[in-house]
């Protein structure tokens, strides 16, 4: 299938604007910036996960040469607040219960996770900086620390917050249809626990952020690398009582965002700018990797009692879901990552009957917040294990069993009956589910392998076995983002917006938009995605919505301003708008090309110094547009993979590796193939490698790259094979849909899938996640054992 | 992420640098290629009083053969160096061939060998390599200097028998027997992650196929170097069939070692890395002391 957009630019693997700057070492990034005067900041974080503060001891340190300053809680008085809570939860689900306790910015009277901040050092360096917290002794009582989901909504439990009497954060329920009715006609109920373990979001460049205060014109000048530059503007304005626009928030190149930059209400955004005002001198602040490990928002922990009741013949008549989701110490992102998990639990399959409930929990566990992926990964782990232990209880193929039950192209849009992070009702709006599976069996060759190669290898000794998963990934979500577009006087082309990039490729793939529209070389669209001097509407980069909902305003904005430069053209080339066209940056008659005007000159017409316009008319080749989604785009695939495990070491190597995806019109195919890659490398981490390992007492045991471990490229496929459909969405004017989390999704299902393939000749089930060596070494011992 | 603050010395001599060692005393650390040392610095694990910086003394930059036959390989020798060195090859292939498994190409651009040796990881290959190899561990300070085996190097985990005014000047491997053969085997979760087990092992085979002699030394299971005995009771004498080199790893991973349990694995699963990794190594080295 090909899009049905006709296009010049859009759909081309144009090379990226950015890339020059940053490969060349010329990009900025926050800690780049340096400014006269300018302190650095170094919290002092607990080492306890839980504790009552008794006292803090700074005096040695404020003593120390080359410290200015050295804050606690008490030294902030009344500025000191709790939250906000950044994000509300939804109203629209009946009888949901939330229990909001947002972030502190800084620890007052108790800690509640390892690496909380205690105190901040304001010093001429960051090395005096970090020797001054050497010099502090908080006196701290160490309280029983409560880490496990389901321990913590015991009897008796120690609370996370004492005033709440209870670790419950959140108790949602939502259901469609009567799944208990149904399970009493199923022939077969199938009922297991899971449990899926958290991982860091960890992005290359860590947090960071400078602020500045100017006290001569009242403002606060902020650079940060924020993946939502406008909230975090109006969080800050807010803070300190400064109306918006006394604060400018610039976002230099960011190294990765991955979720927990989507963060506003962080102890350095609440506090640098507090101080940096409050000692009228710039603040910086660059975290270390340790303090990402253990105090930047992570991913979720989450146990799953989850069931389904299904006919003889394999079709679904229900799912049931009950799950506890750590939030960790507080909840400041409402319930996003569980609605994430209850909007993604059935994927692509129709299922008449489903009760989904979410526990989330207080633990002394660091905060958790979205990380790609966000909660839709657990969801889809969840039934497709089930599907899995389904056809193995039915003697049915997997695959058999997925395309027996999927969602047949003319039931979209599909209206799910389940409210999501946007607060609406989840709809699937386009695509074809079963090209999907189709596309990728037949690119991994499902039935020669099966048939043919597999019985040789085994026959061989090798453990090799094939997994196909399916998925969705809810993408781009409300409310809304914005863009204004302008032609300069030398016709290039400036694009404003607030939804910044962390690596995305908006600087290429919002030029190719406006390219497409006004008939220039993409390299001649210049874009800046976070200045909030220059745009300030918007919400941010995050649930894969930048191409869709920011792209489709620059889009708008760009169809606007090529209406404006028809209509102003026609009038001086005197020849109506329809014979006229935009290529090689001018406008010029179709038929007769050596009858132009360069857009630069109609753009300096359109803006005269004097003389008159035309009433209506506004000045400039300029335009602002918005685009609000009535709910997001949901884009899917299927991830087919041919795994072999090692049989002495356990360890497991991947020979194929088949991603098949649908993001609706690809704007820039070499960029979303690399959102692919990426993704897929996070999803590869969540099924093996990666892992927070947390010991009873909340402490974090793997706080460093060196147990941490990160997929590298040696543990990627040798080849990606990556299968395209693009069914448009009817969601927006180009057909968009999001695509930025995709690949981080199917992984571990498919892991899973393939492993226990793999090893044909043990009987065992894959319920936890991620696995390691060690972990499959002992599965396959407990169960030869039996 | 900043180190405290310390001293910097950057002598030139090995004369110099044993001056300085013994003036600092417990205060003086040697800075080698820093690849362990910088990031224990920035982490303020280590914090040091004054650093005694060898990049400059040319004199313990080498490899090269002595009288006696054995291969001598100056402390400050990049590990590129010893990777790419031909008479490392002919001589010790095991160096050779293991050399790409310690971390990444861009470490051992700056990582030095004789501070590999010295920094005593028990996760690293080149000291377990030396155990078993036989090597000696060339030792020098201001009023001496002394041989010691590489077997009596280690105390414990980031620990060995270098006093505070002392420096490894020098690790010497002597030639192999006649029929001898080593080999190192390791498994680490990622390419250049820290290995979670692994062994090397020379062997010695007689005119007749049987052992004659074996070392076999383990990483990752002990807190230092660890040279195995019992399996090696069960090779000696016997003929080098697949039969009693099973035999041996089997007897390894059930009496030789007592590993411990940790985030990466259990100790189970390590004795089955034992297991393993020793007929592997051993299974290499017996062939290639047959040819």
């Amino acid at each position: 299938m090909t899009t049905e957009v006709k296009t010049k630019v859009i759909g081309k693997s144009v090379w990226r604007n950015e890339d020059p700057r940053l490969l060349t070492g010329m990009a900025q990034f926050v800690d780049d910036i340096e400014l006269p005067g300018m302190l650095h900041a170094a919290f002092y974080r607990s080492d306890y996960a839980h504790a009552r503060i008794k006292s803090i001891d700074v005096s040695a340190a404020r003593a120390r040469p080359g410290v200015v300053a050295v804050y606690t809680a008490e030294d902030f008085g009344d500025y000191w607040h709790v939250g906000p809570l950044q994000v509300p939860p939804p109203l629209a689900i009946k009888g949901a219960q939330f229990n909001a306790r947002p972030l502190v910015p800084i620890a007052k009277d108790k800690v509640r996770y390892s690496g909380e901040p205690l105190a901040v050092v304001l010093a001429e360096s960051r090395y005096i900086a970090e020797d001054a917290l050497a010099d502090i002794y908080a006196d701290l009582e160490p309280l029983p620390a409560v880490t496990d989901m389901e321990k913590a909504l015991e009897p008796g439990a120690p609370l996370v917050h004492d005033d709440l009497g209870t670790n419950l954060a959140a108790d949602v329920y939502q259901q469609v249809g009567d799944y208990e009715a149904a399970k009493a006609k199923a022939d077969v109920v199938i009922a297991r626990r899971f449990f899926k373990d958290r991982c860091a979001g960890g992005a290359m460049e860590n947090r960071g952020i400078v602020c500045a205060w100017d006290e001569k014109a009242q403002k606060m000048t902020v650079w940060c690398g924020t993946q939502a530059p406008i909230p975090m503007r109006n969080a800050i304005a807010k803070n300190l009582g400064l109306s918006e626009d006394q604060v400018r928030l610039v976002i230099p190149f960011i190294g990765g965002g991955f979720g927990p930059k989507v963060m506003t209400s962080m102890p350095d955004d609440v506090l640098l700018p507090w101080l940096s005002r409050k000692l009228n001198r710039p603040i910086k602040w660059i975290e270390d990797r340790r303090e990402n490990f253990l105090a930047t928002t992570s991913e979720r922990d989450q146990i799953h009692y989850a069931e389904i009741a299904l006919t003889k013949d394999g079709k679904i008549l229900g799912v049931k879901d009950v799950f506890y989701h750590n939030t960790g110490a507080y909840d400041p992102y409402g319930m996003t990552v569980p609605l994430n998990t209850q909007t993604h639990t059935l994927g692509q399959y129709d299922v008449p009957n489903f009760y989904t409930q979410i526990k989330m929990v207080f633990t002394n566990k660091m905060v958790v917040t979205p990380v790609r992926g966000a909660g839709r990964n657990y969801g889809v782990f969840v039934m497709e294990r089930l599907m899995d232990l389904a056809a193995k209880e039915l003697k049915m193929d997997p695959v058999e069993i997925r395309m027996k039950n999927l969602i047949q192209p003319h039931q979209l849009p599909y209206k799910t009956g389940i409210i999501g992070q946007d607060f609406v009702e989840n709809v699937l709006d386009s695509g074809d589910y079963p090209a999907s599976l189709k596309k990728a069996v037949e690119m991994i060759g499902y039935e020669k392998f099966v048939k043919e190669e597999q019985p040789r290898l085994r026959a061989e000794g090798k453990w090799v076995g094939i997994g196909v998963v399916n998925f969705v990934e809810g993408t781009a979500v409300g409310p809304y983002e914005g863009a204004r577009v302008t032609v300069g006087n030398n016709g290039k082309v400036v694009v404003l917006t607030g939804c910044s990039t962390q690596g995305q490729a908006h600087f290429t793939t919002f030029a190719q938009l406006v390219a497409e529209q006004l008939g220039v070389d993409v390299k001649d669209v210049h874009v800046t995605t976070g200045d909030t001097d220059q745009f300030h509407w918007g919400a941010g980069t995050f649930a894969s919505r930048g191409i869709t909902v920011a792209g489709s305003a620059v889009y708008a904005a760009a169809t606007k301003v090529r209406a404006k430069a028809l209509s102003l053209a026609s009038k001086l080339l005197e020849t109506p708008e329809e014979e006229l066209e935009l290529a090689d940056g001018v406008v010029r008659v179709a038929d007769l090309p050596s009858k132009f005007i360069p857009l630069g000159e109609l753009a300096m017409k359109a803006n005269p110094t004097r003389g008159t316009i035309e009433p209506g008319v506004e000045p400039g080749l300029e335009a602002t547009a918005y685009y609000a989604p009535p709910h997001g785009a949901t884009g899917y695939g299927t991830n087919a993979i041919i795994l072999e495990v090692d049989k002495e070491t356990f360890d497991v190597k991947i020979r194929r590796f088949v991603f098949v995806h649908d993001c609706g019109t690809v704007v820039n195919p070499m960029v979303a193939e690399a959102q692919i890659h990426g993704g897929v490398q996070m999803g590869i981490g969540t099924a093996f490698f990666e892992q927070l390992v947390y010991d009873d007492n909340g402490q974090l045991l793997n706080a460093s790259f060196q147990d941490y471990l990160m997929p590298k490229a040696t543990d990627m496929p040798m080849k990606m094979e990556l299968g395209h459909l693009s069914v448009p969405s009817p969601l927006n004017p180009l057909g968009l849909k999001g695509l930025g989390e995709a690949g981080a999704i199917p992984p571990p299902a498919a892991y899973a899938q393939a492993i226990e393939n793999a090893i044909h000749d043990v009987d065992f089930e894959i319920l936890d996640m991620p696995l390691n060596p060690s972990r499959l070494y002992e599965l396959v011992k407990a169960a030869r054992k039996k | 992420m900043k180190p405290a603050a310390f001293e910097y010395y950057a002598p030139v001599s090995v004369e110099e640098a044993l001056d300085l060692l013994d003036q600092l005393g417990y205060d003086g650390k040697i800075l080698a290629g820093g690849q362990s040392l910088i990031p224990a610095m920035n982490f303020r694990m280590a914090q040091p009083h004054a650093l005694v910086d060898l990049n400059r003394v040319k004199e313990l930059f080498y490899i090269k053969s002595a009288p006696d036959g054995s291969l001598l390989i100056g402390a400050m020798t990049r590990d590129v160096t010893v990777e790419f060195d031909k008479m490392v090859a002919e001589r010790l292939p095991v160096v050779t061939e293991t050399m790409p498994l310690v971390g990444y190409y861009q470490n051992r651009t700056r990582g030095t060998y004789g501070g590999n040796l010295a920094h005593a990881d028990p996760t690293g290959q080149l000291p377990t390599i030396s155990v078993a190899l036989g090597a000696r561990a060339h030792i020098r300070s201001k009023t001496g200097e002394r041989w010691v085996e590489m077997d009596d190097f280690y105390l414990g985990p980031f620990t060995t028998i270098l006093e505070p005014q002392e420096m490894l000047v020098e690790v010497a491997y002597p030639a192999l027997p006649p029929r001898s053969a080593a080999s190192f085997k390791e498994f680490t979760r990622q390419v250049g992650a820290t290995p979670m087990v692994g062994v090397a092992v020379l062997v010695t085979l007689d005119d007749k196929n049987r052992f004659k002699n074996a070392k076999i030394a383990y990483l990752g299971v002990g807190e230092k170097p660890y040279a195995a005995t019992e399996c090696v009771k069960v090779l000696l004498g016997q003929e080098a069939t697949a039969e009693a080199i099973r035999a041996a790893a089997e007897t390894a991973a059930q009496k030789d070692v007592d590993p411990g349990t940790d985030i990466h694995g259990t100790a189970d699963y390590r004795r089955n890395l034992v297991n393993v990794l020793t007929r592997k190594a051993l299974t290499q080295a017996v062939q290639s002391a047959k040819k």
